[in-house]
C-alpha cells in the first residue's frame, strides 16, 4: 500500500516538473535583454565594443537568435539526456559548477536541520511540561530574540567574536590549504571545525520557530484523556510524556524537512555571502544577474526538485508515524 | 464485612487558585468492599472524578491533597497509605494499573491515536509483569477476548480510531483489567455511549467481577445505571458525601434531599409529562415528509468512482400536527440527525419531498428559504459549542431579530429582555458572555435564540443528552410550557427513550436510514411491534433495584 502510494506521488512528479521547468525557463526570460545584452554592457564598461557581426556571430552560436519556444524545448530536451547545457559566463559545462556547489549546499541543510532538531526537540518539551517556569520564560525570551535577529547580523556578531576571542577561522567551509584539495579525512574534519558556525547562523530562526511550535503542540496534547490512560497504566512521568503526546506533537517537527531544502538554499543567499559559504545561493544570484539562463534555470529546478523531493519524504515519514494520515 | 480493599478516610482536596486555597472535596468518607460495585452519583461539579483521580495519587494540577488519606489494603500483604505515596514514585506506579485499574468516559480520546490496541494493552502488562512481548501479546489476545471483541488475534494490530464506541471501550476494559487488579476504577465509562452499548457493556462489567472478583467503584450521575448495577451507593453534592448505604436502602429509604431530588428526576421521566398538552383533535397537519432521502457517497481513485454509499436517510415518511411533539429515537447512526437536517435544509435532500404548509422544502430556493427558516428553528445537542463565546447574550439572542429585519434599537432590547424571562432567565444578564453560565443556562439561551422569530416549528436535535438529569426534566419543562403557550410542534431527536417518553406525542424509531416503527408513544413503549424497538426498549436501564435481571436483554440484529 505504502510502496503504491510512494510509486503514485513519484509519477505525480513528473507533469510538475515539467510544469516548472516551463516556469522557470519564463522566469529567466522575463527580464529584457539577454545574457549578451549584459555581457556587451560589462565589455562597454572596459571600453570594449563588439562590432555588430560578431554579436550576431555570438548569438547565433548560443542559439540565442531563436524563438524561444525553440530554445526552450532544446534546453528541456538537453536536460532529459542529462546535460545542463553550458555556462555562459563561466564557459563550463553547468553540471560541473553545480554538482559541487549542490553537495556542500545539501550537507550544509542536512547539518542544520538536526541541529535545529536536537535544539528544538528537548526545549520545546521542556517548555511546554514546565509551562510559566522560569526555563520555560528563558527559552521562550531567547526564542523570540532568535526569530527576530536577522541571520546575516547573527553570522557578523558570531564571526567578529569567534575571531577576535577564539582566534578561530571563519568564513568559508574550508581552510585554504583545503579548499582546492582531493576529498580525505582530514578535509572532512577541517568541514566539520568550520561547519558549526554557519549551521548556528541558518539554524536559529527555525529552532525558535520549531520551539515555539512544539510547545504550542505539546501543551494541546498534555492534557488529553490518553495521557491520564497512560498515567492509570504507572508508566513513569518521564516515559508517559514521550511515548504519547510528545509522539502526536511530532507531526509538525516532520513536516519541516519539506521546506527546509529550499529555504536554505534560495533563503540563504544573504547570510551565504556574508560567511563566503561555497554553496548554491551565492552562484544563483549571480548567475540571475548575469542572466546566464542555463545555469540559473538548472538552479531554479533543481530548487523545484529538491522541494519536491522533501515534502515527499515528510510525507512518506508522517504516514509512518502517524496512522491517522491517510494515503489513498 | 471482610476488610474493605479501598478507605477513604475524611479526604479533602483544595484546587490552589489565585484566591487562595478552594476545597473541592471536604472530608469525604466511604469504602470499596471486595467483589462489590459501589456506584459513586452526583451531577457535574460533585467532585465525582476528582475522588477516583485521588485514590491512584492522581490529583489533576492544581489539586493537592489537604487532609485525610486513602488506604490500600491489599489481599496479601500490608496496608498502603497511597495518599503518602509520592505521586511520580516509584511505589504508586506499581498500583497503578497493577493493583487499582482505571477505565474513563470518552474511549475515544483516551486511547493513543498513534499506538496500536495491542501495544498499548502489552505496555501495561510488562510495566507489572515480568513476561516476554511475545507473552505479553499473547496475553493482551487474550484480555480482548475476554472482553468479547471479535477476532481478538486481529483486532491486537489494529488503532482506536478503527474501533466503534462500545468497542473502544471494551479495549479500555481489557487494558484495565490485564494485570488482574483488585480494584477497577471506572469514571462515566458509559456516559458517551448509546443505551444498547451502555447495556452490553455493563452485563460486561457485571460478568467480569464476577469472575475476577475485584471491587468497582462505578462514577455515573445516571440513576438508572446505578440502580442496574450498584451494591453500595455513595451520593456526592459538591464535594460532599450527603448520603451512602446499599442500593435498596438508597432507593426506597432515601433520607437525603438531594438524593430524593435525583431520584425524583428519573422516576419524573418514566412517565409522561403531567403538564403535558396534548394537540388538539383535529389540528391540521403542519408538515408532511413523504419518501425523503439522503445517500452520502464515497468516491475514490483517479476516476473518483462512487465505491460506497450510506444510505443516512433513506425513504422516510412521517406527518406532524400543528402543536405536536414527535419523538425521532434510535442509535448513533441510524440517521435520527440527518432527518432533522434534511427537513431544516441544512443538507439537501436526493429524493423525496417535505411539505410544509403547502410549499415543497426540498425543491424550494433561496428566498423561499429565508422566508421558512423563520419558522423552522433548530436546537443543538451541545449548548457550549453552540454558542459563540466572543458574542454577549443579548447579541446571540437578538441576531436573528436584527438579521430579518424584525426589531431594532430599544424595542429590540425589550424583545431580548422578554425572551430571556420567557425561558428563566434573568433579563440583567443580557451584557454576559455564554461562559458565565452553567449548562443548563445556555440551553435556556439557545432555546430563547430559537424562539425569538416565534416559529411554528422547531427541530430539537438531542437537546438534553449533554445536560445532568435534574437539568434535563427542567429544560424539558421549559420546552413544554412554550409548546401549550404558542402552539410550537417539535421534532425532537434524542437517543434517550425516558426523554422521548416525558415530552413526545408519538415516536418514530428509526434503524439504518429508515423508520421501523412509529406511533403513540405510550403504545410504542408499552407494546413496541418490531423487534429492533424491543431490543432497543431492553436495553434501557430501570431505575428499580428490585428488577434487576428481570428482563432478557437482547441486541437486534438485521434479518437479511
Amino acid at each position: 500500500m505504502l510502496l503504491r502510494y510512494i510509486l503514485k506521488r513519484i509519477f505525480w512528479m513528473i507533469p510538475f516538473l515539467f510544469a516548472v521547468s516551463i516556469v522557470a525557463f519564463l522566469l529567466i526570460q522575463a527580464p529584457p535583454g539577454d545574457y549578451l545584452t549584459t555581457y556587451i554592457a560589462k565589455l562597454g564598461e572596459s571600453n570594449e565594443v563588439l562590432d555588430q557581426a560578431s554579436i550576431e556571430n555570438l548569438r547565433e552560436r548560443f542559439g540565442l537568435d531563436k524563438p524561444l519556444y525553440v530554445q526552450y524545448f532544446r534546453w528541456v530536451g538537453n536536460l532529459l539526456q542529462g546535460d545542463f547545457g553550458m555556462s555562459f559566463e563561466w564557459r563550463q559545462p553547468v553540471s560541473d559548477l553545480i554538482w559541487g556547489r549542490m553537495a556542500l549546499t545539501v550537507t550544509l541543510s542536512f547539518a542544520t536541520l538536526l541541529f535545529t532538531w536536537a535544539v528544538a526537540f528537548p526545549i520545546g518539551v521542556y517548555s511546554a511540561v514546565r509551562k510559566y517556569s522560569i526555563g520555560d520564560y528563558v527559552a521562550t525570551t531567547l526564542g523570540f530574540i532568535g526569530l527576530a535577529t536577522p541571520n546575516f547580523l547573527l553570522a557578523l556578531i558570531l564571526m567578529y567574536i569567534g575571531v577576535v576571542h577564539f582566534g578561530a577561522d571563519v568564513g568559508g567551509l574550508f581552510s585554504n590549504e583545503y579548499k582546492n584539495a582531493p576529498w580525505s579525512w582530514a578535509k572532512v574534519w577541517d568541514l566539520i571545525q568550520h561547519l558549526w558556525l554557519p549551521v548556528i547562523v541558518l539554524g536559529t530562526s527555525a529552532t525558535a520557530s520549531l520551539i515555539r511550535i512544539m510547545r504550542a503542540n505539546l501543551l494541546d496534547e498534555l492534557h488529553r484523556p490518553y495521557v491520564d490512560t497512560a498515567r492509570a497504566k504507572g508508566l513513569s512521568e518521564f516515559w508517559l510524556i514521550m511515548k504519547y503526546p510528545v509522539r502526536v506533537a511530532l507531526n509538525p517537527f516532520i513536516s519541516t524537512i519539506g521546506w527546509v531544502l529550499p529555504n536554505l538554499v534560495s533563503g540563504a543567499v544573504v547570510t551565504a555571502i556574508v560567511l563566503s559559504l561555497p554553496t548554491a545561493g551565492p552562484l544563483m544570484l549571480q548567475a540571475l544577474l548575469a542572466q546566464d539562463m542555463y545555469l540559473a534555470g538548472a538552479f531554479v529546478l533543481l530548487l523545484s526538485s529538491l522541494t519536491v523531493v522533501g515534502m515527499l519524504i515528510s510525507d512518506i515519514l508522517l504516514v509512518l508515524l502517524d496512522p491517522r494520515v491517510k494515503y489513498d | 464485612m471482610s476488610r474493605p480493599v479501598i478507605q477513604i478516610e475524611n479526604l479533602n482536596v483544595g484546587f490552589n487558585v489565585r484566591q487562595g486555597m478552594l476545597d473541592v472535596l471536604h472530608g469525604i468518607s466511604f469504602d470499596l468492599h471486595r467483589g462489590k460495585t459501589t456506584c459513586v452519583v452526583g451531577e457535574s461539579g460533585s467532585g465525582k472524578s476528582v475522588t477516583a483521580r485521588t485514590i491512584l495519587n492522581m490529583v489533576p494540577r492544581p489539586g493537592v491533597i489537604n487532609g485525610g488519606r486513602i488506604l490500600f489494603n491489599p489481599e496479601s500483604g500490608e496496608t498502603i497509605e497511597l495518599t503518602a505515596l509520592d505521586p511520580r514514585g516509584r511505589e504508586i506506579r506499581a498500583i497503578r494499573g497493577g493493583r487499582v485499574g482505571m477505565i474513563f468516559q470518552e474511549p475515544m480520546s483516551s486511547l493513543s491515536p498513534v499506538h496500536t490496541i495491542g501495544s498499548q494493552i502489552v505496555e501495561a502488562i510488562r510495566l507489572h509483569r515480568d513476561v516476554s512481548k511475545k507473552d505479553a501479546k499473547a496475553m493482551a489476545v487474550e484480555s480482548l477476548r475476554q472482553v468479547e471483541i471479535p477476532n481478538p488475534e486481529k483486532a491486537v494490530d489494529r488503532y482506536a480510531f478503527e474501533f466503534s464506541g462500545g468497542m473502544r471501550q471494551r479495549a479500555m476494559i481489557a487494558m484495565a483489567l490485564a494485570c488482574r487488579p483488585e480494584v477497577l476504577i471506572a469514571d462515566e465509562p458509559t456516559t458517551a455511549l448509546d443505551v444498547t452499548t451502555q447495556a452490553e457493556i455493563l452485563d460486561l462489567m457485571r460478568r467480569l467481577q464476577e469472575e475476577l472478583g475485584m471491587a468497582i467503584m462505578f462514577i455515573t450521575h445516571d440513576m438508572g445505571v446505578v440502580a442496574e448495577i450498584a451494591d453500595e451507593v455513595v451520593v456526592m453534592e459538591k464535594g460532599h458525601v450527603v448520603e451512602k448505604g446499599d442500593v435498596d436502602r438508597i432507593f426506597y429509604h432515601a433520607e437525603h434531599p438531594y438524593t430524593q431530588k435525583l431520584l425524583g428526576a428519573v422516576r419524573r421521566l418514566e412517565e409522561p409529562a403531567t403538564a403535558k398538552v396534548r394537540p388538539a383533535e383535529d389540528a391540521p397537519d403542519i408538515l408532511k415528509v413523504r419518501d425523503l432521502q439522503l445517500h452520502f457517497e464515497k468516491r475514490e481513485g483517479f476516476l473518483q468512482r462512487v465505491t460506497d454509499v450510506t444510505r443516512a436517510v433513506d425513504g422516510i415518511s412521517f406527518d406532524l400536527r400543528k402543536g405536536e411533539a414527535l419523538g425521532i429515537v434510535g442509535e448513533s447512526g441510524s440517521g435520527k440527525t440527518t432527518v432533522g437536517r434534511c427537513i431544516a435544509r441544512v443538507y439537501d435532500p436526493q429524493a423525496g419531498s417535505v411539505d410544509y404548509a403547502g410549499r415543497d422544502l426540498v425543491t424550494a430556493g433561496k428566498e423561499e428559504l429565508r422566508d421558512t427558516r423563520q419558522q423552522i428553528r433548530m436546537i443543538f445537542q451541545d449548548p457550549f459549542a453552540s454558542l459563540n463565546p466572543r458574542m454577549t447574550v443579548k447579541q446571540l439572542i437578538a441576531e436573528p431579530l436584527i438579521v430579518n429585519g424584525i426589531a431594532q434599537g430599544k424595542e429590540l432590547d425589550e424583545r431580548v429582555a422578554k425572551l430571556l424571562t420567557e425561558v428563566g432567565l434573568d433579563p440583567g444578564m443580557m451584557e454576559r458572555y455564554p461562559h458565565a453560565f452553567s449548562g443548563g443556562q445556555r440551553q435556556r439561551i439557545v432555546v430563547a435564540r430559537a424562539i425569538a422569530l416565534e416559529p411554528k416549528l422547531v427541530i430539537a436535535d438531542e437537546p438534553t443528552s449533554a445536560l445532568d438529569v435534574s437539568i434535563r426534566t427542567q429544560v424539558l419543562d421549559l420546552l413544554l410550557k412554550l409548546q401549550a403557550e404558542m402552539g410550537l410542534s417539535f421534532i425532537f431527536i434524542s437517543h434517550d427513550m425516558a426523554v422521548i417518553r416525558y415530552f413526545c406525542d408519538r415516536v418514530a424509531v428509526m434503524y439504518r436510514g429508515k423508520i421501523v416503527e412509529i406511533g403513540e408513544t405510550e403504545q410504542i413503549i408499552t407494546d413496541p411491534q418490531h423487534p429492533y424497538t424491543k431490543a432497543l426498549l431492553s436495553s434501557v436501564p430501570i431505575s428499580d433495584p428490585s428488577q434487576r435481571g428481570t428482563r432478557q436483554r437482547h441486541r437486534y440484529v438485521e434479518t437479511a
